[in-house]
Parts: structure tokens; sequence; C-alpha cells
């Protein structure tokens, strides 16, 4: 699957409070929760990106709660994929389950710049700068993940885990 | 077994409806479900009820899930499509982590608990300083912290981007899990082939009751050098620090003192057992004789839920274990974080003290 988008660019330790406050998490509607996405780090985001677009930060991306919403809402919003140096744990976890693509890649996060456009091969984790003309690969998932990850996320696979064992 | 702590007694027609949704669901497939009057904070609860023993490894749609930790289980903290799974399916995918060792040497000085030593290792190594990995606490101060200390320390290992934190399971631990164990149980500990990625040591003549600055729980410093910092509310409570000893050191500091006019002080107890030894013991009375609000048992305040949301440029000093920006409330108010001690020195004084300041 091919992506493209343009960047928006964040720091480190984006939390997921920020990415969305849990004044709204008394819904978990993805639509309505898309709406306020990473409102408390940038509150004219979800005005300025379109659907496609792609979110970059540095390390620890997606610190703090194990709110599922918080990916839920990146990827209702249309972001097409996270790109960072690194992940916090469980945020990593709930987009593979739920089908939000990330990526880890620290050498194109430092190669790219605000507003360049991006080509992400997703299969073959190559992450292209098209503004620059750089190609960067990102780290590969294991095996197991890239099974979830193409059976659309941890929802189907467990159904069709559970139906192949014959328990549905 | 499902907990609604966070927005229950429900805040509003929205989280009406969720804890309508998970009461059916909990009564349709016969699971236990904790209905306000029996609930409390799920990670003083649980411990609480003897729920969680040595050698668990359990999960939790709840990032401080690692709070089990602190009774010798590996715990960690997970979305809810893992735990619906898990649910369904009896299993669930983890990677072994790597384990990082913590030791402390010494003796606790005054004030000093729990929370001054987490928040001075997460000051230490980063919210991102243990990412993936197990931290496990040891050493001869430990040996002498209190359960309630543990749990704290354990709870905020995920503030250092832990998927758990340890405690080894010595007398302390079984005075406090025999009793309320309700079923068999192993105690795992470290044997001496153990490896690990780092062990980073600290010598506790070195560490005063710590601070963390807002936005990050890594941004800490020494209560001395606070500098002055005027707060408009001080909540005392959370699954951090809402256990009986956590109260009891604050209502020590606030027993004949008066809350500062210009400063409002909410306390919540973990859970209604801790509300009532609290009661028994006497805090309740100190807590509203100081001019405290005190609060059935609820998570509200520490994630901006309800029960003491903040307001624009305010700023508020809390025994919780987040300070990101618009954790309680308005993107544009302030957390500070430290031990239940400092926290109610502050509220009497108006600003950040050490409590040596009102002695």
């Amino acid at each position: 699957m091919k992506l493209q988008g343009r960047v928006f660019k964040f720091g480190a330790n984006v939390d997921t409070d920020v990415i969305i406050p849990a004044r709204y998490l008394n819904v978990s509607d993805p639509s309505e929760l898309a709406k306020h996405v990473m409102e408390d780090a940038d509150s004219s985001f979800v005005s300025k990106m379109k659907p496609g677009d792609i979110i970059m930060a540095t390390t620890n991306f997606g610190c703090g709660s194990s709110r599922e919403h918080a990916p839920l809402a990146i990827k209702a919003a249309g972001i097409s994929c996270v790109v960072a140096k690194s992940f916090a744990r469980i945020f990593l976890r709930n987009s593979i389950n739920i089908g939000l693509p990330v990526l880890e890649c620290e050498e194109a996060v430092d190669r790219t710049n605000p507003g360049d456009m991006l080509e992400i091969e997703l299969e073959k984790g190559t992450i292209k700068n098209l503004s620059s003309g750089e190609t960067f690969r990102a780290k590969a998932y294991p095996d197991f993940m890239l099974q979830l990850i193409s059976a659309g996320g941890l929802i189907e696979y467990t159904k069709n885990k559970l139906k192949s064992a014959g328990k549905t | 077994m499902l907990v609604p702590d966070h927005f229950v007694p429900n805040k509003d027609i929205p989280s009406a409806e969720q804890a309508k949704e998970m009461r059916e669901f909990a009564r349709k497939h016969g699971i236990t479900y904790f209905e306000v009057g029996q609930m409390g904070i799920e990670h003083v609860l649980l411990p609480e009820l003897g729920l969680v023993l040595p050698g668990d490894v359990i999960i939790g749609a709840d990032s401080h899930t690692c709070t089990y930790g602190a009774v010798g289980a590996f715990a960690t903290g997970m979305g809810s499509t893992d735990i619906a799974s898990a649910m369904a399916t009896g299993e669930i995918w983890m990677k072994v982590p790597p384990t990082i060792k913590f030791l402390f040497h010494g003796k606790l000085r005054k004030w000093v608990g729990g929370k001054d030593l987490i928040l001075h290792i997460i000051g230490d190594i980063g919210v991102d300083g243990a990412l993936y990995s197990s931290m496990e606490f040891g050493g001869e101060a430990i040996e002498t912290l209190p359960m309630d200390g543990r749990f704290t320390m354990a709870n905020m290992a995920i503030e250092a981007g832990a998927k758990a934190g340890i405690f080894e399971v010595d007398e302390k631990t079984l005075e406090y899990v025999e009793p309320r164990a309700k079923r068999p149980y192993h105690a795992q500990k470290a044997d001496g082939q153990a490896t690990y990625s780092r062990v980073i040591e600290y010598d506790l003549s070195f560490i005063e009751p710590q601070v963390a600055f807002p936005h990050l729980p890594s941004n800490t410093r020494a209560v001395s050098k606070a500098g002055k910092i005027n707060i408009d509310q001080v909540v005392i409570g959370s699954c951090t620090n809402g256990r009986l000893d956590d109260l009891r050191l604050a209502a020590g500091i606030l027993k004949g003192r008066q809350v500062n006019p210009g400063t409002r002080l909410i306390v919540i107890p973990g859970t209604q057992q801790v509300y009532l030894s609290a009661m028994h013991e006497g805090l309740i009375e100190i807590f509203i004789r100081s001019g405290a609000a005190v609060s059935t048992p609820t998570c509200g305040p520490c994630l901006g839920g309800h029960m003491g949301v903040l307001a624009a440029g305010e700023k508020c000093l809390s025994t919780t274990n987040r300070n990101f920006v618009g954790r309680m409330g308005s993107p544009k108010s302030e957390v500070y974080l430290s031990n239940p001690a400092v926290a109610a020195a502050s509220a009497v004084a108006g600003r950040i003290i050490s409590p040596e300041e009102l002695v």
C-alpha cells in the first residue's frame, strides 16, 4: 500500500493527553474524537491537515495513558501514518491493533522538514521524501506483527483465529 | 473484572451511557462489576481485596496496571482491544522485556517516601528512560519502605516508559498479601543468573522531597529549590497516592491548621475501605476542619475528568502521576506533582513548600 501526504512535525514525548484530551473521552465515536485530535499540542491542527497527511515526531510518541482513543482519533481524522524516532509501548500496540500505520525511522525524522511531501510503502517499510528525493528505510516489524497488520488489526486477527479453532 | 473509576459517579450523560453499557455487558457475561459504593480506584482496590497476588501475570486496560508490581506480580497496561482479545481467547502476545535494576542505599530522609524515589528516578532517566523495559526496585532502603510506598513507586513505572515495575516479595509483602489472598499464589524472584541491561544505584542521603514541574514527570526539582510558586488547588489522592498511609501523612500536617484562603484542597480516598479507615482514625474530620473538600473515591481530577478540573492560568499541586499539558483541565493550566506531605503543607502555605517550613 502506498501512502502519500504532507508532513506535520512534532517534538519529543507527545503524550496521549495532547493527542486526545480526557475531556473528550466520555464518547468513543472515532469521528467525534477526530474533531479534537492533537488539540492541546496545536489547536489549529484539525483545520490545517488534509486526509492522507502524515504526523512525524521525535522520541516517545504517544506516552502516557493506555487510551485507545489516541490512535483512533488520529486514524479517524484521516492521518495516513505516524513516523517517529520511537513510540511509547502501549501506543504502539494500540496503533497496530486498530490499524493505524506507525513507522520507526530516526533518519527520516532528522532529514524531513515540516510541509515536505512523503511517499510511504508500508510493505517495504520505505519512506521517500518527494521534496528532497531521499529514501529512508523504517525499522522492520516482526512476522507476527505483520500478520496482525495484514489481517486489518487485532479484532479481525482474533476473529480469524477463533474461526479456525472452530469457536465461532 | 470491570471497575468503572474514571468518570463515576457519572459526571455527565455520555459517561452515564458508558457506565450503563459496561454494567449491562458485565451482567450479561457474568463478569464482576464494582458498582458505586463498592468501587474504588482500581489500582488501590484490587490489591486491597487480594485479587492481585505475587507471581501473577496481569494485564489491564489502564496504563497504571503496573501498580501491582508492588506485590511481586508482572502487571502491565494495554489498550481495550488487547484486553478484549485476551478475554476472548485467553491469550496475549508479549515480548520479554530487558530489566533495569534500581538500588537504593542508606536511610530515607524525613518527609521522603516512595513518591520521591520514583520521581527522582524519572527525573534521572527521563520519561522514556525505561521504554519497553521492566524496572526492578531493590536495596536495603527498599526493604524498609512500607507497602503503600511501594505501590506508589510501581504505579509510576509507566511514567518512565516501562512495561512493569517490580518489587521482590519479602516479609512486608506477605504480611500484606496473606490475610487478603483467597487462592494459592507462587512468589517469583530473580535468581543469581538474572541479567540486567543496566544497574542504577542511588544514595538516599542526597534525596529530598521532589516536585515535578510542568509539563513532564521528569521535570523534577528538590522541593527546597522550587522557588515561590503560588497554587490555586491541591489534590491528595489517586492510584498513586490515595492510600491510608498517604492520608495519614497529609492529616498529620493538616491537624490544627487551616488551608490557605487562596487555595482549595481536595482529598480523595482511593477506596471505600480507605475512606472508612480514615474516618475511624479521625483523618476525615481533620481534613474537613482544615477546610478541605473530601470526595468519594474517583480518578476524577487526575485526568481532568471531574471533581477538580482546572481553569486557564490555574496552578495545581497534585499527588497524582502526570503533569502533561491540559492533564487536569485547561491546556493553559499547570500541574506540579509531589508526595502527600508536601501537598498538605503547600495547601496550608498557599505555595509550594517543604513540610519542614511548617514545623
